[in-house]
Order: C-alpha cells, then structure tokens, then sequence
C-alpha cells in the first residue's frame, strides 16, 4: 500500500506545480487533481492537496481552505466538491452556484488535517494580494522554520515586490532551509539568521553548536559553524544594543512621569519652602478628572471618546489648580516660616483627599481607557515595542516644562515668582504682591500636578492611593535637582528614572529604590544645596 | 522650628528632676493605670470593678504608642528634627521580639517557620541566629534601631540635613525598608510578618496573668523613658539640644559642633522607640510590614503634636487621645476616622501649635491673671 500511496502523493504534487501555468478554467476554484484528492477517503492524499492548495497563487484555493477550516466545504456522494453559502453552495469545479444537495456532508477533519489546513492557509496568505496580510504570513513562517515551507516560500519570493516582505520573506526561507541536508543552504541561512539579528533564532543556532550524543557537534560542515557561531554574536550584540535602548526608553518614560509629577512641587517648594504632602493627591485628582471627563464623553459625545483627553487636560488643569489655591488661601498661608508644621497639615489634607475620593468613587480602582491613538506602539530594532502612551507623555513631559519656562521667564508672574525664590522680604519691599503670587505659583504647581494626574491615567491605575506612591519620588527629584532650577529638576528627573530602570534588570525594583535612596543621601553629603545649587547671597 | 522658641515650658533652674507635686501626679496615675490588670485578675466578668481583657489589651498598646511618641519628642520637641521614620524602628524592635517568640512557640526553636519552608531553608539565615535566646533577642532589639539610626544619622546629621529635607528623607528611609520587608526571600516573613505567638519565657501568652505582667513591664518602660527623658533635658546636655533647635548656627559660631549632640538624641530616641516596638508584638500578637508604612509614621507625629511637643508628658497624652479617638471611630464611623485624623492634622498644626498641653497652660496662665 504504501507505495501506491507515495506514487499518488509524487503525481498530486507534480499535478499542483503544473498546475498553475495552465490557465485555470475561469469558473474553476482549484485544478481538477487537488480537489479529486480532497474528496478522496485518503487522509494522506487528503493531506497533500491541503498542502498544494496553500501554494495555488489564486483567491479560489484560499476560498477552499477557509470554507474547510469553517465547516463549510462539502462533499456530496458522487465526489462533488461544493462551498457552502447560505442555503445555497458554489461547485469548487465549476464555479457554478447551486442549491445544497440532500446528501452533502461536511468534510470532517482530524488533528493532522487540521494542522496542515492551518499551515496551508498560512502559505496561502504569502500570496495574498494585501500586503500587511503577506507580511504578517511571512513573519509566521519565520518563526515556525519548517522545512516542508520551503517550497511555497521560494514560490511567494518570485512574485513579491515589497522589499520589507521580500526581506521578511528571506527571513523565513533562512530559518525553513536551515536543516536543509545541502550545506550551502545551511551557509546560506545561517548568514540570512545573523543579518536578521531576531533572538528567535538564537535557540537554533547554538543547537548546530551543541555537542551531539557521540561528542561530534550537530552542525557537520565546519564553514556552517563558523557561520553559526558569528551569526551567534551578531543576534547577541543586537540584543545588548536592544535591552540598552529599552532601558534608556523606559527609563525617560519613568524620568518623564516623575519630572510631571514634581515640576509642581519644585515650583511650589523652591518658592516657599513649603512640602507640600498633599501634592500626590493632586495627581490623584488629576487621574480622577480624567476619568470623570472620559465618562460624560461616553454619554453624551460618543462619536468624540478618542479625544477625551485632550479636553481632560484643562478640566484637570483647572480643577486642581483651585484644589491649590483653596488650600494656600485657607491653610498654608497661616503656617509660613513653619515648614515642618505645614508638611503635617498638608498631609491631613492628603488624607481627607483621600477619603473624599474613596467616598466618591469607592475604593476599587477606575477603569480609564487608552483612546485609539495612544494603544499600540512601533517596533525598532526588531522585537522592542515602544508603546504611543509612553512616547506622547515624554514628548507631553518636555512641552510641559517649555511652557513653565517660558511662564518663569517672560510673563510677569514669572518674574514676581523668580524675585521671590530668590528674596522675599526685598521683593515684598520693592512692591511685589507677595501673597497674591503665592496663591497664584500654588496654583500653577497644583495644575501641573493635574495635567501629570491625567499623564498617570494613561499609564496606569486609577486608584485613591495613586498619589502615595509619587510623593517621596518627587521629593526626591526636588532634593536632587537643587530648589528653584528647572534644569536641575528635568536633569533629577530623567536621571533617577534612567538610573532605577538600569538598576532593576540587575537588583530588581525593591533593591533599585534602596540603592537609588542610598546614592541621594550620598549625594547630598556632597552637594546639600543639589545638583543645579543657586550661587551667591540667597544661600542660607 | 522657631514656633517652638517661643516655648517657655522648659525650666532649666530646677536641679531636680521634676516638682514634687509632678513626682505625685506621675505616681498617682501611674498606680491608677498599674491597678487596672489587678482588677481584671481579682475581680469575676460582671463585677461592677472587673476591667476587661480587651480594655487591658487596649491600654497596653496605648502606651507603647505612647512610649513611641515620648521618643519622638525627644528628637522633634527638643532638638527640632522631625522623623517620619521612627515606625520603622518601632518595627524593627517588633521584628526582633516577634523572631524570638515565634521560635520559642515552635517544639524546637530550630525548625524554621512555614515563610522559610515556601522558600526551601533548612536553617534559620544569618542574621536571625541566636534569637531563639531571650536575651539576645532583646540585644537586637536595642542595639538594630540603635545601630540604623547611628548610620543613617551620622551620614545625615554630618552633611547638615536639616528641616523638611530631613524629614522626606527619613520617610523614604522606612519606604524603602518596608518594601524590603515586604519582599518574601528577604527572610522577614513578607507581607505577614510574624504571627503565631504561644509562649514567652515559657509562660502561656494568652493567659491572663502573663498579659499583665506585660502590661506592668510596659508600664513601667513607659515611666522610666518619662523619667530618662526628663533627665537628659534637664542636663546640659538636653540645654544644647534645645539651642540646636533654636539657633543651630548661633551655637556654631559659640564653638559647639551639634554632629554629636543630634546622634546622641537621636540614637536614643531610636532605642526607646525599638523598645515600645518590642513590648508592642508580644500584646497584639502580630508584627507585619504595615507597621514601617508611612502612614504609621506620619501618625506618630500628629501624637506628639497633639499632645503638645517638648513638654514629655504631652506626647503621652497625645498617643492616648488619638488612639482613644480612632478606636471609637472605626468602632462607629469606620469611614469617617480618615477626616477626622486629617482634620486633627490640620486643626493642630493651626490653632493647637503647642498642644493640649499648651493649651492646659495657658489656660492655666490665663486663669491666673485674672485672679491676681
């Protein structure tokens, strides 16, 4: 039997590869002999001409292979192929549409049947005529490496004219001819598998390398492993420049979201030397604004919910920003030259805040969604994802504190705030409405503190004590930085974030924090006054 | 810092240590409070004069938060350097209490508890030997806070952190500590610390009678931290605290370096803390990292504000009250217990900035200028 049966195999693929330079009948979904093998009873033949359907370059074969995998391929009893659509059905021989026969059952399939299907409609969207969907096929192959692929994909590479395809393409033959028993096809792929530079197929590589049972290595050809062994290096320096380039992007992410989340409380402290403890649950509000913003857009504004946060922006600008005022003008005035007694009161605001947001809202944590324009994110380098939330909210990050420093710098109240850092009792004798440019730096601090709440949102949970954890961090960057510098805050900031993310591949996140808290007291034995420390009289 | 010059609480003429009418009232209430384990021992539940195992409980853990409070006093009343890290050595003394007796619980002292077998030891680490001895442990609990606070101030006293600096940088100090703590292979029981306490010293720790011997040795650790606090203020030695609180940079330029005299007040304020944390565990029966959360720490401080700081006696008052308040609260309006602590935060700081002490004070000043 079985030769009968490697005969039939060797004439339905000699049959398939023929078949596409006839010119298929215009009506006809698949040459004659696949579907004669599919509606055969052999599970093997059956097999192969899954297999060839996957290589037909024409819409029908990948029609045939999605109408079996769906149930919808039927088999009458004199061996009609048939699709079924409705209560109607397409002759996969004809073309023709005709109503279901009393008698067609569906082709059921078992584990081997399904398993090549998946394969076969993988290769059939290698010729696809969109081509996102031939390069995602391409991008599946890759990683699968079989070598049975082979075939189809050197037959997809003739005809494709993309280059990224094409190289995604190339890819894939590398890692599928790379058990190839030629051993310039080895070289070949091994070569392909180094300038690709994908970790995935590090794995195989060092298996050519590995010592086999009889101490021989596994790769044969010499010239093969030394090819291995440098495309070995190769994969393993573009991961170092990977894990480095992550590092550094999720560091800066981390810097931006603490420069965010303390540029407040540096304007705030340089200006009055005030702790403000109840600036985390600024951001807190900042969050929650964000969300109660993105609920009134689902019932009201459906069709506008992407740009929900565009208008949250404002609204947690200035919600917070009269959050701040209201607690300089009733609280904080009254504690000035006190700083230690006004860290306290603060911090009973904090826990009223708190307390207020969890009557409100309840203590779960909020569910505040991404819109469109801010899920996903580009790849570089091959396998790092850089996600859009995080690279809008540095860009976000930097317009921020643009705008701070243009508002210190060239309007009035800038200049009130700068006279100020720098002397308060000669910038109240000279005229400066001292007390009205505090209210109004609070303000500023406090709705800066809004606009990193609404940062936060996008990143991550929405909860009552979201602002606990940002308090000491920001502290940290103020202490850092030196008080009344800007440079010196963004410097802090992107520092301690960069510095923690190289530290926790290493030590983890808890150690990261001990180890960073560690350098900030060291630091400080050095430099009391920060890193950026104002120079000249106004020093105490 | 300079709200608290303005303080004329302290009397430095005095030789002695206190006036003979405070020695009575410290005695006085001393033996009331000492009274109250007798009366729940003595006397049947349903007597008119039976005091409860609760209401005994409760008041021990009082005055070791109170004891806590009487420390941080030391360092933020006198010498004007307010620590929101003291919970982290009030649970460090925990810790090392809670080790010992949750090996003198066990059959043997060397079978390691279950935390230890999740992460396969066989044997207790390093750091944890000994501890199955009374006395050793009770070393660690004076000589660990006391060691961390000599480090950590030496390093921030001598690079002249001061004011708010100091203080952010002592709570991200028992941050960092209680994410360690918190950590399962750190070996210090993760997130639910030591529990499962059965003897100590060999006596059962739910009896009655060994709850109050408790109570009793912590009543009279509260004292004597009252007397040993008063002692050192009185001395010169508490004169120059007070000046460094005052004028650091005047009492420089008078030739005094305050890098000593800052440790010294601060390295003891860590040990008494450590030694409230110590008898604390053994009463609740737990000892966790929540105890090293900065809410934990900030509330130490609004005890001692409340009470009325650099008075001693305050902070003791203070610990009560608030506690007083948030057993209440949370017994009655569990929700409303943040705003009124909140609230208290900030009243205090506003209109009490001396505390109930203060306020008894001038009141009592008050009355007087109007009698005489």
């Amino acid at each position: 039997m079985m030769w009968i049966r490697s005969f039939l195999r060797g004439w339905l693929i000699a049959a398939a590869l023929i078949a596409p330079m006839h010119a298929i009948h215009a009506a006809e979904l698949a040459p004659a002999a696949i579907l004669a093998a599919l509606a055969s009873d052999d599970n093997t033949a059956r097999n192969e001409a899954i297999g060839q359907l996957g290589l037909l370059a024409s819409p029908g074969g990948a029609d045939i292979l999605a109408a079996l995998a769906g149930g919808q391929l039927l088999l009458t009893a004199d061996g009609t192929l048939l699709i079924r659509r409705g209560n109607e059905a397409v002759n996969c021989a004809t073309g023709d549409t005709v109503s279901v026969p009393a008698d067609a059952q569906p082709i059921s399939l078992n584990n081997r049947l399904r398993r090549s299907l998946q394969a076969a409609q993988a290769s059939s969207e290698l010729f696809s005529t969109n081509v996102a969907t031939r390069f995602a096929a391409a991008q599946r192959l890759q990683k699968e490496g079989d070598p049975a692929r082979a075939p189809a994909i050197k037959r997809a590479l003739e005809g494709e004219q993309d280059p990224e395809v094409r190289q995604a393409l190339n890819i894939a033959l590398a890692a599928s001819s790379v058990k190839s028993p030629d051993a310039d096809e080895r070289l070949h792929a091994v070569a392909l598998m180094g300038d690709s530079m994908d970790p995935a197929f590090r794995p195989v590589l060092s298996a050519m390398l590995a010592q086999g049972a009889n101490g021989a290595p596994a790769e044969t050809d010499a010239r093969v492993r030394a090819a291995a062994t440098k495309a070995i290096s190769q994969i393993d320096k573009h991961q170092t420049v990977v894990s480095w380039v992550g590092n550094l992007f999720y560091g800066i992410s981390l810097g931006s979201v603490l420069l965010l989340a303390a540029l407040g409380l540096a304007i705030t402290f340089g200006l009055m030397g005030v702790i403000n403890m109840a600036h985390g649950e600024l951001l807190m509000i900042g969050a929650y604004s964000t969300y109660v913003v993105q609920l009134l857009f689902k019932s009201m504004a459906p069709q506008w919910l992407n740009w929900y946060v565009v208008v949250a922006l404002p609204v947690a600008f200035i919600l917070t920003a009269l959050v701040g005022m209201a607690l300089e003008r009733t609280v904080i005035r009254w504690l000035y030259g006190r700083p230690l007694e006004t860290l306290l009161a603060t911090w009973g605001i904090s826990l009223c805040l708190m307390q207020a947001v969890r009557s409100i809202f309840g203590a779960q944590n909020v569910e505040v969604a991404n819109p469109s324009w801010l899920t996903g994110g580009v790849t570089v380098l091959g396998n790092l994802v850089l996600t859009y939330n995080r690279i809008v909210i540095i860009g976000f990050a930097f317009a921020v504190v643009a705008v701070v420093w243009l508002v210190l710098n060239y309007t009035r109240l800038g200049l009130f705030v700068r006279a100020i850092t720098q002397n308060r009792r000669m910038a109240d004798c000279v005229g400066v409405a001292t007390g009205r440019v505090d209210m109004l730096a609070f303000g500023l601090g406090s709705g800066i503190a809004g606009l990193a709440g609404v940062a936060l949102s996008q990143l991550g949970n929405v909860g009552p004590d979201l602002g606990r954890g940002y308090i000491v961090d920001s502290f940290m960057v103020v202490v850092l930085g030196g008080v009344g510098q800007l440079a010196g805050t963004v410097v802090a900031a992107l520092g301690l974030g960069a510095l923690n993310k190289f530290i926790e591949p290493f030590w983890g996140a808890v150690i990261a924090k001990i180890v960073i808290l560690l350098i900030i007291v060291l630091f400080v034995q050095k430099r009391p006054q920060g890193l950026f420390a104002p120079k000249g009289r106004s020093v105490e | 810092m300079n709200a608290a010059t303005r303080s004329s609480t302290l009397s430095y003429e005095s030789g002695t240590l206190f006036s003979a009418k405070a020695w009575a009232g410290i005695v006085a209430v001393a033996a009331l409070f000492a009274a109250l384990p007798a009366l729940n021992l003595i006397f049947p539940p349903g007597h008119s004069l039976y005091v409860s195992a609760f209401a005994i409980a409760l008041i021990g853990k009082f005055m070791c938060y109170a004891m806590a409070a009487l420390a941080l006093d030391l360092v933020w009343g006198y010498a004007g350097i307010l620590s929101l890290g003291h919970g982290l050595f009030f649970a460090l003394g925990g810790y090392g209490m809670g080790m010992y007796l949750m090996r003198s619980g066990k059959p043997s002292p060397d079978i390691v508890p279950d935390f230890m077998t999740f992460l396969s030891w066989k044997t207790y680490p390093w750091f944890w030997s000994f501890t199955e001895h009374f006395w050793y442990a009770m070393l660690l609990v004076l000589i660990v806070p006391g060691l961390l606070a000599f480090i950590f101030g030496y390093f921030a006293f001598r690079s002249r952190i001061k004011g708010v600096y100091f203080s952010i940088i002592t709570q991200a100090l028992t941050f960092a500590a209680m994410l360690l703590f918190f950590r399962n292979e750190t070996g210090f029981g993760g997130n639910n610390g030591f529990t499962d306490f059965k003897r100590i010293l060999g006596f059962d720790i739910t009896s009655p009678q060994t709850r109050a011997v408790l109570y009793w040795t912590t009543l009279a650790a509260l004292v004597g931290s009252l007397v040993l606090g008063r002692a050192v203020m009185q001395s010169k030695l508490g004169r120059v605290l007070t000046a460094i609180r005052d004028a650091e940079s005047r009492l420089r330029f008078l030739g005094y370096e305050p890098l000593g005299f800052k440790l010294f007040v601060w390295t003891l304020s860590a040990v008494i803390c450590g030694i409230a944390g110590a008898l604390y565990v053994p009463q609740v029966g737990i000892i966790n990292p929540g105890e090293m959360s900065t809410e934990n720490s900030i509330e130490m401080v609004i005890w001692v504000a409340t009470g009325g700081r650099g008075t001693l006696i305050g902070p003791i008052i203070g610990a009560g009250t608030i506690n007083g308040l948030k057993t209440w609260f949370t017994s009655v309006f569990p929700e409303f217990w943040l705003y009124a602590l909140g609230l208290i935060f900030v009243l205090v700081t506003l209109f009490l900035p001396q505390g109930i002490v203060g306020l008894v004070r001038k009141l009592g000043r008050g009355d007087k200028g109007q009698s005489s």
